[in-house]
């Protein structure tokens, strides 16, 4: 994984936005509102092979 | 007894001519054929002429008596139209078509993704045509009649196919009753419905995708260019994908898919159709337009091919052999591939040219092409047809994403239909300097064309047999090169020479191109005298020399014609 760390206030404050944005799109948009997301995270990375270890970390545990 | 309609299907823009059916009480008994071939479309009909142009005679057997229903395939791409050159209808399909090379994807009122297919200079010929499949299919048979080597029968139809010892026997059926036709070899090119490919229950490798897709042809005047229009996830359609193309004689394509659940009984029925086409044209800002309507049909989106084409007597090629889908314009594109494959494979294997294994290699290419095709197209399918509920939302996704962001744009691309490359065909020469060449066509490649001067290109001089492109400013051809090509030939092959960069005729080159400017050297990455590019009869590159000699050669050729 990256070696990159988000500190714990960075992640409370994703850990808000990310809560009050899914909220706001509702039911209907939420997931096609979180797959967005994923997106332009993947772009962000760079990384296929990246993505797919977090698909796989995501994925676990459901 | 076999009944073909014999009323003029109806057409807006095309007069059907219903052609008198082939009777066998009107013909003596006939000795067993060398090759028969069931079916009359883009496939059966560039497979005989092939054959014709390579030497062997066939018999092409049509069911119907007429060209088929519809425009169908309207969509030709560039190397479509260099194969139909070397069966010489190109010309007049220039003379129809509508040439483009654009393409443009639109989501919620906006043009979110604009494909510009390269147009080389070197190119006779543009990325894509469009024509009605009626009029290809006129030119071809009009070239098939005037082959003295093509018997084309109207009104026969394959009923049965028995396997014999080393030939079919196949049961034909006519508006008189049945004969009885006997052939080395018979092409099933009798499309994706194959009859002869259910009875002989023969299983296709692949996908089948749900949802259906309603093509509809309509005569209407609208203002946009030669283009390809597609809309994404529209008001009236939602999550759904319409198409749209200009076709000849004030025709357009419109090209919708179906709600889940709807059949296509109910899809097609015409106040269902004239809703939807409303809707379509007032989303495009031309509510009220006038229009007629000139055919429909419907169609789902399969990814399945034969994992062998060659089955006993029998090869298939074509629908018949594989199932593409329709985004990409993988299905004629296809066939005249396979066709021109076909062609020469078989030809030269009934010559005695070589040794059955050559029909081996046809299958292998061809179904190696079928698959790459199976991977790309998967790819448009699932994006333009989303199968799942997790294909679905990524593709919203994206289209939601793409009215501000560049990088999911690209995935709006077509992946339209390319040649396949057969890069580790064994037909390639082992021992040659392709791995040297820094530029031109490599093993298996289809040629790249090249501009000689007005209305002259590289392609119009090479086909209907091998052809070696010597690169040379010498007087002649170095005599131990003669010798191997004239024992070629000695035993039958068709190896023609043209030499490459010499003012004068160069001796024992049964052509000079001079490429005076360097030009055509260049393309083909030659940077000394000595060069050589050995091409296939159908135009694929099989070897190539930095510096050509007569071992080699003769290596080269034998691989060519594997005994």
């Amino acid at each position: 994984m990256s070696e990159k760390v988000l500190p714990i206030d960075g992640l409370e404050t994703v850990y808000d936005a990310l809560a009050t944005a899914i909220d706001q799109a509702g039911p209907d948009k939420a997931q096609l509102f979180l797959v967005k997301l994923a997106l332009l995270n993947a772009n962000a990375l760079g990384d296929a092979a990246l993505v797919q270890q977090q698909i796989a970390t995501a994925w676990q545990d459901l | 007894m076999h009944q073909p309609a014999t009323e003029a299907r109806p057409s807006i823009y095309y007069n059907y001519e219903v052609f008198k059916p082939w009777l066998p009480s009107e013909h003596p008994q006939q000795p067993r054929h060398q090759v028969a071939i069931a079916g009359s479309g883009p496939a059966g009909m560039v497979t005989a002429l092939e054959l014709a142009r390579h030497g062997v005679p066939s018999v092409v057997l049509s069911a119907e008596l007429q060209f088929s229903q519809g425009s169908r395939a309207i969509c030709f791409t560039r190397r479509s139209m260099e194969i139909l050159q070397q069966v010489g209808v190109a010309d007049r399909m220039t003379e129809g078509g509508l040439p483009w090379r654009f393409g443009n994807s639109f989501y919620r009122g906006q043009r979110v993704f604009r494909m510009e297919a390269p147009h080389d200079p070197d190119d006779r010929f543009f990325p894509i045509i469009n024509v009605q499949q009626q009029f290809m299919e006129e030119y071809l048979h009009d070239a098939c009649k005037a082959n003295p080597l093509i018997d084309f029968r109207w009104g026969n139809k394959v009923n049965a196919v028995v396997q014999k010892d080393g030939y079919a026997e196949v049961e034909v059926d006519t508006p008189e009753g049945p004969y009885t036709l006997e052939t080395d070899w018979l092409i099933a090119a009798d499309g994706g419905r194959s009859g002869i490919r259910s009875a002989m229950n023969l299983q296709m490798e692949g996908a089948s995708y749900e949802g259906f897709f309603v093509i509809a042809d309509i005569q209407i005047d609208l203002p946009f260019p030669t283009e390809r229009r597609a809309y994404f996830d529209p008001e009236w359609n939602p999550g759904n994908t319409i198409l749209m193309h200009r076709e000849p004689h004030g025709i357009w394509r419109v090209d919708y898919q179906l709600p889940p659940g709807e059949t296509p009984e109910e899809a097609l029925r015409p106040e269902s159709l004239k809703a939807r086409i409303d809707a379509q044209l007032a989303m495009i800002g031309h509510a009220g337009t006038p229009w007629k309507m000139d055919w429909s049909s419907v169609y789902s989106a399969r990814t399945l091919t034969l994992p062998d084409f060659v089955h006993g007597s029998v090869i298939f090629t074509g629908d018949a052999a594989h199932l593409l889908p329709i985004f990409g314009v993988r299905g004629a594109n296809t066939a005249f591939q396979d066709a021109q494959s076909l062609g020469w494979h078989l030809a030269y294997v009934v010559k005695g040219l070589a040794g059955p294994s050559l029909l081996k290699n046809h299958s292998t290419e061809r179904v190696g092409a079928a698959r790459e095709i199976i991977e790309e197209a998967g790819k448009s399918t699932r994006f333009m047809a989303p199968p799942s509920a997790g294909f679905r939302l990524l593709r919203d996704a994206v289209l939601s994403l793409s009215l501000t962001q560049d990088f999911v744009r690209p995935l709006y691309h077509w992946r339209t239909s390319r040649p396949h490359e057969y890069t580790h065909s064994a037909l390639n020469s082992l021992g040659d300097d392709n791995a040297l060449f820094k530029a031109g066509p490599a093993h298996g490649a289809p040629p790249q064309n090249v501009r000689l001067g007005i209305n002259d290109f590289l392609l119009d001089h090479l086909g209907g047999g091998f052809d070696l492109l010597y690169f040379t400013d010498a007087e002649a051809l170095p005599a131990a090169l003669r010798s191997v090509i004239d024992a070629a030939r000695q035993e039958g092959m068709p190896i023609k020479v043209i030499a490459v960069g010499a003012a004068q005729a160069v001796q024992g080159a049964d052509k000079t191109l001079p490429d005076a400017d360097g030009h055509l050297r260049q393309r083909y990455g030659v940077p000394a005298n000595g060069a050589a590019y050995l091409l296939r009869p159908d135009q694929h590159i099989c070897a190539r020399w930095l510096t050509l000699d007569a071992t080699r050669l003769q290596a080269a050729l034998s691989t060519a014609l594997p005994q």
